[in-house]
């Protein structure tokens, strides 16, 4: 049943676009937080992003099982992680300046590879629809809700949770608080934080896997444009919090949502201005959010970029 | 070590580490260790490429025909090195600061924006006077906005990394807006532009030469980006407020003043490639500008160390990269992104090599002889 919702279709839309558009975020953003509580800081994830999103995609594609592309994507994005964290591991070898080279790796790589999967259709990842309350169709439209959002709000609450009363995330802690209260303890702070590199960029590689499967749900070169980076900014608004981490995604969603539900109603003044809400709300946020003396709260001790 | 008497270090000495040679051994570590990673990075790319099957050999004979081989393709490549110029500098500026700025492709975009929109309005001045202006109004923009990067990092302590690459996708934003709204062209229908430059503001080749003017005012920058970190006290006292900001402050140096002033000029060379770009390459400002020359520019950098004499051959080098993609392409089926890879396997080398310096006897003449 079709209804006019009048300018209430916006807040709607972006409700909607705010679950769409999230997931990407949420995922990375969780990557983020398990490699940076660990001390290092792994900008590449723009580049895992995408990479997954190629990777993803072709495997679906190929195999005909979007979830074998979900799982190829989050292999894809440890093995992006590994190599960053295992690089890092080299004395003088600076994190933030090799997370810039593998963003530009990884997005190489995606458009090398990805090529052949610009054309053909991969099947999509399955969503439950949410709305059936409602009987208008664009609250029905918002609220299909992909099964990968679900999965991405379990593992904020299961990170919280480990961070909070697990020894691994307290060792993790430890590890990102202070190298040498690490190595007194007899933890071996590189191979921790190289594993938690990994096990974030296999969060990275399962977003944008989300990217290609579900929303928007193809292939291409123009994939991503920036989530991966917003993330990273997303984790420090977030304060290294996992669940904090939820509620910033849908934020941030929100914001990129609002171009195209501004459109939907049929304003197209400004239409790329819209398009650059979430990037200046971003850059807003830290602004906000940074301060030229005190550390952040909640920054682990080791992490390069609050120094 | 006791200082060898000046009485013995005669050229039967030449091994003291006070020597010429000792000096030449020193310095050339830079040098040697650069170069060793760059042929590392092209070595781990042929490995890259047999495993798919293609010739490494055949793809560098590649490279070598269509950036260096003949005189068409030393212009091809040298019309390109002039963006790779001015971005790399944007880089290397604020680097002497300890400052990573990654966005100088928005400085591009906006740059060139400014300069199509300005050539508009000074459609009836003689070019010898509007020309400098367009490089002006690019140039002022490109300060503006990476200076806006430094002055957020000193007053706010916002990460200069991540600020710069988040204002490169607003300013790619607002180009787009400016150039399908108020600034455009009706005639542009399928890609929406300004309006094309009257002829007389278009900046020419070289005489005898297919390559424009950019390349020679980007090697000038270079060289006085050179002068003023390696000549002057400005350059001395960036050196020092970013090998340690506290130390800086307690010597009474303007690290504020600094930071902003490098970022801001970086931006400056930035923005003038943007400028370049539309009065010299392609006659208006579109969305060809955010063709990536400000991430190349990032690598170039960094493979120069930071150094604004080292950005001219190295980005020569990487320019000839990116002039071979399409004969790469046709001849070697490869996808146009090959060139992206190969840049990322360079940039990581580069990165890595950074461990090896002080590793080499060779380099430390004061352990030649233990």
């Amino acid at each position: 049943m079709e209804s006019d919702l009048g300018l209430w279709a916006i807040p709607v839309a972006i409700i909607g676009g705010a679950i769409r558009v999230s997931t990407p975020f949420l995922f990375v953003s969780l990557g983020e937080v398990l490699t940076e509580r660990s001390g290092r800081i792994n900008l590449g994830l723009e580049g895992t992003l995408v990479f997954g999103a190629m990777a993803g995609y072709a495997i679906a594609y190929l195999t005909g099982s979007p979830w074998a592309g979900v799982g190829g994507a989050a292999l894809a994005g440890a093995f992006f992680g590994l190599i960053h964290g295992v690089l890092c591991s080299i004395p003088k070898v600076n994190d933030i300046a090799l997370g810039i080279a593998m963003m530009l790796l990884g997005m190489g790589l995606a458009f090398f590879f990805g090529k052949p999967f610009i054309q053909p259709v991969a099947p999509d990842l399955p969503a439950i629809s949410l709305g059936g309350w409602s009987d208008l169709t664009q609250v029905q439209a918002a609220l299909r809700v992909n099964v990968l959002f679900l999965v991405g709000i379990a593992l904020a609450f299961a990170l919280w949770w480990m961070f909070r009363a697990t020894r691994i995330g307290l060792i993790l802690r430890v590890v990102g608080d202070s190298t040498d209260a690490a190595r007194a303890m007899g933890l071996r702070p590189s191979l921790i934080r190289t594993l938690a590199t990994a096990a974030g960029g296999a969060f990275a590689g399962v977003g944008g896997a989300y990217l290609s499967l579900y929303y928007p749900g193809s292939w291409n070169e123009g994939i991503s444009s920036g989530q991966g980076l917003m993330a990273v900014a997303l984790v420090i608004f977030a304060r290294w919090n996992p669940i904090a981490c939820f509620g910033a995604a849908l934020l941030f969603g929100g914001a990129g949502a609002l171009g195209p539900a501004l459109q939907s109603v049929g304003v197209s003044e400004g239409y790329y201005l819209y398009f650059a809400a979430p990037y200046v709300l971003t850059l807003g946020v830290l602004i906000a959010i940074s301060s030229k003396t005190k550390a952040m709260t909640g920054a682990p001790g080791e992490l390069s970029i609050t120094k | 070590m006791a200082l060898a008497d000046p009485a013995e270090t005669g050229p039967r000495d030449w091994l003291s580490p006070d020597g010429r040679v000792a000096g030449l051994a020193r310095r050339s570590e830079a040098f040697v260790i650069p170069v060793m990673a760059l042929v590392a990075g092209l070595a781990v790319f042929g490995v890259f490429l047999l495993f798919l099957g293609k010739s490494p050999a055949d793809f560098y004979a590649l490279v070598y025909r269509a950036g260096f081989g003949t005189s068409f393709s030393w212009q091809n490549t040298l019309s390109r090195t002039a963006p790779l110029l001015f971005a790399a500098l944007c880089v290397a500026l604020p680097a002497r600061l300890g400052l990573v700025v990654i966005g100088g492709e928005g400085a591009i975009v906006l740059g060139g924006v400014a300069a199509g929109a300005l050539a508009g309005l000074l459609a009836p001045w003689p070019g010898a006077l509007a020309i400098p202006m367009l490089a002006l109004a690019g140039a002022l923009t490109g300060a503006i906005w990476i200076g806006a990067v430094g002055w957020l990092r000193h007053v706010r302590g916002v990460n200069e990394t991540i600020a710069s690459l988040l204002m490169s996708y607003i300013a790619i934003a607002l180009m787009n807006h400016l150039v399908e709204g108020p600034f455009r062209d009706p005639a542009s229908l399928n890609k929406p532009s300004t309006a094309p430059l009257a002829d007389h503001l278009r900046i020419g080749d070289i005489p005898g030469w297919d390559v424009h003017w950019g390349l020679v005012v980007g090697v000038l920058c270079c060289v006085a980006a050179w002068v003023l970190i390696d000549r002057t006290t400005w350059g001395f006292a960036a050196r020092i407020a970013g090998g340690n900001v506290r130390a800086a402050q307690v010597q009474g140096l303007p690290v504020g003043r600094l930071i902003i002033g490098f970022t801001a000029l970086g931006g400056a060379f930035a923005g003038l490639a943007g400028a370049f770009e539309v009065a010299a390459v392609h006659g208006s400002a579109n969305a060809s500008l955010a063709s990536g020359y400000g991430f190349t520019g990032i690598l170039i950098a960094f493979l120069a160390r930071h150094n604004p004499l080292a950005i001219i051959p190295v980005a020569v080098l990487l320019a000839g990269f990116e002039a071979s993609s399409g004969l790469i392409q046709r001849r070697m089926d490869l996808p146009d992104a090959t060139v992206l890879v190969l840049q990322g396997f360079v940039f990581i080398a580069i990165l890595l090599s950074e461990a090896l310096y002080g590793r080499f006897r060779i380099f430390a003449p004061e352990r030649w002889r233990t």
